[in-house]
């Protein structure tokens, strides 16, 4: 990235799109917003206890460590684990990696690694990237609703494996997996394998309890659960011994070096407390949202689908559809237009469109998967947040397909 | 694999992106071509209006399938082919539709490349069934072949995905 590309246009662009008079933020799978009481929390920390290291022997260290043992006495207490199993990374992405990088070393016999087709980037690339040093990856082809195939699981499981990995909800399309059940595969086969599942979007939206779970390893994103970013964390059940993957000065723990980003995680920890606090109430209106843009949309707009399940298995937040005959890049620009700010599910990186890996998993055609939009509600949304999404989207998919020289069939009723 | 920044085009690009010029089918167009698919993401239709005594393009129309570089890219380019005959319409290559919308980001180079390769399809339409001036070449330009390319990929990489799903 060179920001001297970007400086000149980036303001010219902000100027001429305007602020919109209305704004509600749907992206909130690629980041969000932040809970007041977490931001405080922050605030506080910078001035107070967050000044010191917390590895150093004087006052301001001692301060500085108390503050960070609570923090993760807060998480520990949410997810129902010890706060020595708790592990700071900076992020999300850094936890994942933790898992299955800092796996690879732990036996010379054991070289295959399982994930599901769609985990997130940050499982996949670490063990693609392992492949160069003679690990074999397997990746578990899902349902047309994103389930894991679980006989194919089971085929595929046996003494050379290292690790099982599948995110307990899937980031893109909302599917709550059976983890208990892959569990049981998998440690009914050999229970050497470690089995670790990606909790970044499960954390606030589906119960998550690590002794009832009974996993090996769990991710966590600090922004997903409406924390600051800069925190992420990895629970490593008690025994479990992983390798470092970055090197140097170890602060208080030892699988991450360097100094953990305190006012960071004492901002991610109070909300990790709020959300878990609140959790039913959370759920509730998260899914009445969901429920309510889902069938909004179904019901006005022509030639959608939806991307991954109805219903009680998918996450509370999670609203993924296609728009056929509809560019998604250009849909949200155009709804950012209006103050909507979503994602699509293709990305230009290249000279082509590269559809997301998730929807080509569950079976959608490329033109399907570029015309898809992920948004995630929030328990801060309202009503009429979602109300106003309905109001403008069928006329922002209108004018988008109206450019196109493909237009949609008409309807035979 | 590249780093992901926000794509920062031009404000020229926003604005032809929310009113577009030369927007829709042209039905009495005497020449017109499509480059790109729903497949690829990107898809320019060019509709051109010529003056079958001077070779003029009379009126220039376009429709497309993309995201809003795509769309300003077809949009300008029919600006700039207006009143133009076909010989100078021909010479405008990609870059020169990319510096009328204030330089295109890297990454969307190619909505320039395929509004380009549409548009010299079409030409080449034009004269399909009509003796070819000289200055019409056989071989297919860089902006033609591209868009075929990406054609044939997006058909394979299409193919390759329906075979490993499921
Ligand atoms: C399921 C999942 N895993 C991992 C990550 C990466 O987390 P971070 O953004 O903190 O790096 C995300 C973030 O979107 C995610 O949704």
């Amino acid at each position: 990235m060179t920001y001297s590309d970007l400086s000149k246009p980036i303001d010219e662009l902000i100027k001429s799109h305007g602020l919109p008079e209305r704004e509600v933020y749907l992206d909130h799978e690629n980041s969000g917003l932040i809970i007041p009481e977490a931001l405080r929390a922050i605030d506080d920390a910078y001035r107070l206890s967050g000044k010191g290291h917390p590895s150093i022997t004087h006052l301001m260290g001692w301060i500085s460590y108390q503050a960070l043992y609570e923090a993760t006495v807060n998480i520990a207490l949410a997810i129902n684990c010890s706060p020595e199993e708790i592990v700071y990374t900076h992020s999300g992405t850094e936890a994942n990696n933790l898992a299955i990088m800092g796996s690879s070393e732990l036996s010379s016999k054991r070289k295959k690694i399982i994930v599901s087709s769609i985990e997130h980037l940050s499982v996949i690339f670490p063990a693609e990237r392992l492949e160069k040093h003679g690990f074999k990856v397997i990746k578990v082809p899902v349902d047309g609703e994103g389930f894991v195939n679980l006989d194919f699981l089971s085929e595929h499981v046996d003494k050379e494996t290292l690790i099982v990995s599948v995110a307990a909800v899937n980031h893109e399309i909302g599917t709550i997996q059976d983890i208990k059940a892959i569990r049981d595969i998998v440690r009914d086969k050999d229970e050497g394998i470690l089995i670790h599942t990606d909790a970044c979007d499960a954390l606030g939206r589906i119960p998550l309890d690590m002794k009832k779970l009974d996993v090996d390893l769990a991710s966590f994103s600090s922004h997903k659960v409406y924390g600051p970013k800069g925190a992420g964390a990895l629970y490593v059940r008690e025994g479990i011994k992983l390798e470092p993957i970055v090197h140097g000065q170890l602060s208080t723990q030892k699988l991450w070096p360097g100094i953990e980003n305190i006012p960071s995680i004492i901002g991610f920890s109070k909300a990790v407390e709020i959300m878990h606090r609140n959790f039913k109430e959370n759920v509730l209106k998260m899914t009445g949202l969901r429920e309510r843009l889902i069938n909004g949309i179904l019901n006005s707009i022509d030639h959608t689908l939806l991307n991954g399940p109805f219903g009680h298995k998918r996450a509370p937040d999670n609203v993924n559809v296609s728009f056929l005959y509809c560019e998604g890049e250009a849909l949200t620009v155009e709804l950012s237009t209006k103050g909507i700010y979503v994602s699509s599910g293709s990305a230009c990186t290249s000279r082509v469109l590269e559809p997301s890996h998730v929807l080509l998993a569950i079976g959608r055609k490329y033109e399907e998967a570029h015309g898809s939009l992920l948004m995630k509600v929030s328990p801060f949304h309202t009503t009429l947040d979602v109300e106003y999404v309905l109001d403008a989207l069928p006329g922002a998919v209108r004018r988008i397909r109206s450019l196109s020289p493909i237009k949609p069939p008409r309807k035979v009723i | 694999m590249s780093s992901r920044v926000p794509l920062t085009y031009g404000k020229k690009v926003l604005e032809l992106f929310r009113n577009p010029k030369n927007l829709g089918r042209m039905e009495d167009a005497n020449a017109e071509a499509l480059a790109g698919s729903l497949a690829c993401g990107d898809m320019i239709a060019i509709y051109l209006k010529i003056n079958e005594l001077t070779e003029k393009i009379v009126d220039a129309k376009f429709e497309s399938y993309g995201c809003a570089a795509n769309i300003a890219a077809a949009s300008i380019l029919t600006e700039m082919i207006k009143g133009k005959n076909l010989q100078d319409a021909w010479k405008i290559s990609w870059r020169d539709v990319s510096n009328e919308l204030g330089g295109l980001p890297p990454v969307k180079y190619h909505c320039g490349v395929l509004a380009v390769g549409s548009l010299r399809r079409a030409i080449r339409a034009y004269y399909a069934n009509r003796s070819k001036p000289d200055w019409l070449p056989e071989e297919f330009t860089q902006e033609e072949k591209h868009a075929l390319e990406e054609e044939k990929l997006m058909e394979t990489l299409a193919k390759r995905a329906q075979r490993t799903a499921l």
